[in-house]
């Protein structure tokens, strides 16, 4: 990587980026690769490839435990990436970094852990239409066994969060506002720092869905002032099987375990255990150590790159997509709000064809898109779609890409208007 | 000549046959494909052992409504024991394409909703494996 010699002040060089992601260089179905699915994972660069190779070539051996050098070498490497993840997301203290294997474990976390003790009948759980599967489905099954009442944000049209009724809803006094940074189908960025100040003057707790964030944009979590963070680490440049949770330590140390096992426990006896000390107490068993490796070579990454640089690249493609898109592509609908308050996300529709359809022929010319309903049926249901396609863009996407999709829109255009 | 969206298919998205609702069913059923949130509603009229009139609604891709449209001429008219003897690999011989491993929940999308409704009139008992 030569990100060290590029002045801090200039913009991103995509072009050159790309380099440093081999997976880019290469045709599918004789055309060059157009990857336009970073919202699902990111691609990974060298830097993440090699390190997780040398673990497994130099280094591999099992952490907590060996008393030789690779062990020790392990080890250190294992806690030296959550030294490099907390400085990329502003925290000081990486003991308060649990490994997860994605942000959904790390949610599923919260609710078992901090939610089976905390939450009771008639409790009430703060969340949005926007929301994930992953932010939904766990507090589902928590307001089921408790008997705790579910309440959600709705958006505007415009795809935006009606705050007043967030105001409302805080007069429920919940037990705990759980919201995504930013929306991984319309992009929307939340005003995360005044929701959190609002929710805790109305005694709540918040917990933070950063998967859509933390890749894409500078994250400081001490600003944020939020109790719990989670994001995963494969869409942040990491290993599949690498993801954060990071909560206030005294939160995380009033937390019972989540799983029970090997390195979660400071004494076991034949009917009873003493845990361990955080963030250790929520790893039990072997963990993924080439993933939390990888994902520190990730944080190191992106750090090099600078994340004002990587948002002021990405919305730079956004605001280019949202001009192009509508001029090149006659009748496309494009979802969400304008491109100063989204990630580096457009949803949209081509009347008449199926977003799997649209998929389907984009891929004929290399271009890769998601299409269906992103794991946010409810927000779907919400805007009467059935389905959406999304492009979704990363550090090494460029405007030429864009220029790829439009074209290939006509297309698609082409062949289901005849 | 494209491969997978020939002249005929796209004929039937773009004018699906008995696409539209009965209304004496004799049994009704919902099918959904979880993956990508279609859904259609799939309806069997049925006198005398035989599929007298056959309808479907609902929203889906090129493949699925297709699919749907071919099946139900298909069957329409026909006695119910040819209807439960009809199987997966007819309807792909019906469609004509090569359908990739990720698109055959669309193509299946109708013939699961008809297996449902087979089951639900007593013609043909599910598949245990059957969603």
């Amino acid at each position: 990587m030569t990100t060290e010699t590029r002045p801090v002040a200039s913009p991103l060089d995509p072009v050159a980026l790309r380099a440093d992601f081999p997976i880019l260089d290469q045709e599918v179905r004789g055309h060059p690769l157009v990857y336009l699915d970073s919202a699902a994972t990111s691609q990974k660069p060298t830097s993440v490839l090699r390190a997780m190779d040398d673990y497994y070539r130099r280094d591999n051996a099992n952490v907590h435990r060996g008393i030789y050098a690779l062990s020790e070498r392990a080890t250190a490497d294992y806690e030296g990436a959550r030294v490099k993840v907390a400085r990329l997301i502003g925290v000081s203290d990486p003991h308060t970094i649990v490994w997860t294997r994605n942000a959904t474990e790390s949610l599923n976390l919260i609710a078992y852990s901090w939610g089976r003790r905390h939450i009771g009948r008639g409790d009430v759980i703060v969340l949005t239409e926007m929301e994930h599967h992953s932010n939904l489905v766990p507090w589902q099954i928590l307001a089921q066994e408790k008997d705790a009442d579910l309440e959600f944000i709705p958006i505007d049209d415009d795809g935006v969060l009606r705050q007043d009724v967030f105001e409302v809803l805080l007069r429920l006094k919940p037990k705990l506002v759980s919201f995504t940074h930013v929306s991984n189908m319309l992009g929307t960025v939340n005003p995360v720092e005044e929701m959190t100040r609002r929710a805790h003057e109305a005694g709540a707790l918040v917990s933070i869905d950063g998967a859509q964030a933390v890749p894409h944009m500078p994250v400081d979590i001490g600003a944020i002032g939020a109790d719990f963070y989670s994001f995963s680490g494969h869409k942040a440049m990491g290993p599949t099987g690498s993801g954060v949770l990071w909560a206030r330590r005294e939160l995380l140390e009033s937390m019972p375990p989540f799983l029970g096992g090997g390195d979660m426990i400071r004494e076991v006896h034949l009917r009873r255990s003493e845990w361990n000390d955080i963030p250790w107490k929520f790893e039990a068993g072997t963990p993924d150590i080439s993933a939390a490796i990888g994902l520190g070579a990730a944080a190191d990454y992106l750090m090099a790159l600078g994340m004002d640089r990587v948002r002021a690249h990405e919305q730079e493609l956004v605001a280019y997509a949202l001009d192009v898109l509508p001029r090149e592509v006659p009748g496309i609908e494009l979802y969400g709000p304008a491109a100063d308050q989204r990630g580096g996300v457009v949803s949209f529709n081509l009347p008449g064809v199926h977003p799997h359809d649209v998929a389907q022929v984009l891929d004929r010319f290399g271009v890769a898109i998601r299409a269906g309903h992103h794991c946010t049926m409810p927000l779907h249901e919400r805007l009467d779609l059935s389905a959406t396609a999304r492009a979704s863009f990363g550090v090494y996407n460029t405007p030429a890409d864009i220029d790829a999709l439009a074209a290939a829109l006509r297309e698609v255009q082409a062949l289901f208007g005849g | 000549m494209d491969d997978l969206y020939r002249d005929y298919i796209l004929e039937h998205y773009r004018h699906p046959h008995n696409f539209g609702v009965l209304e004496q069913p004799t049994a009704s059923y919902e099918g959904a494909n979880p993956l990508c949130g279609d859904r259609i509603t799939m309806q069997l009229q049925v006198e005398d052992g035989i599929v007298t009139e056959v309808g479907f609604t609902g929203r889906g891709c090129a493949i699925s409504q297709a699919s749907a449209s071919l099946l139900t001429d298909e069957i329409r008219g026909k006695p119910l024991t040819e209807v439960a003897e009809f199987g997966a690999a007819d309807l792909l011989d019906l469609l004509g394409i090569e359908i990739s491993p990720a698109r055959l929940k669309c193509a299946m999308l109708s013939f699961d909703s008809l297996q449902h409704l087979l089951d639900d009139i007593g013609a043909k008992p599910l598949a245990k494996d059957a969603g």
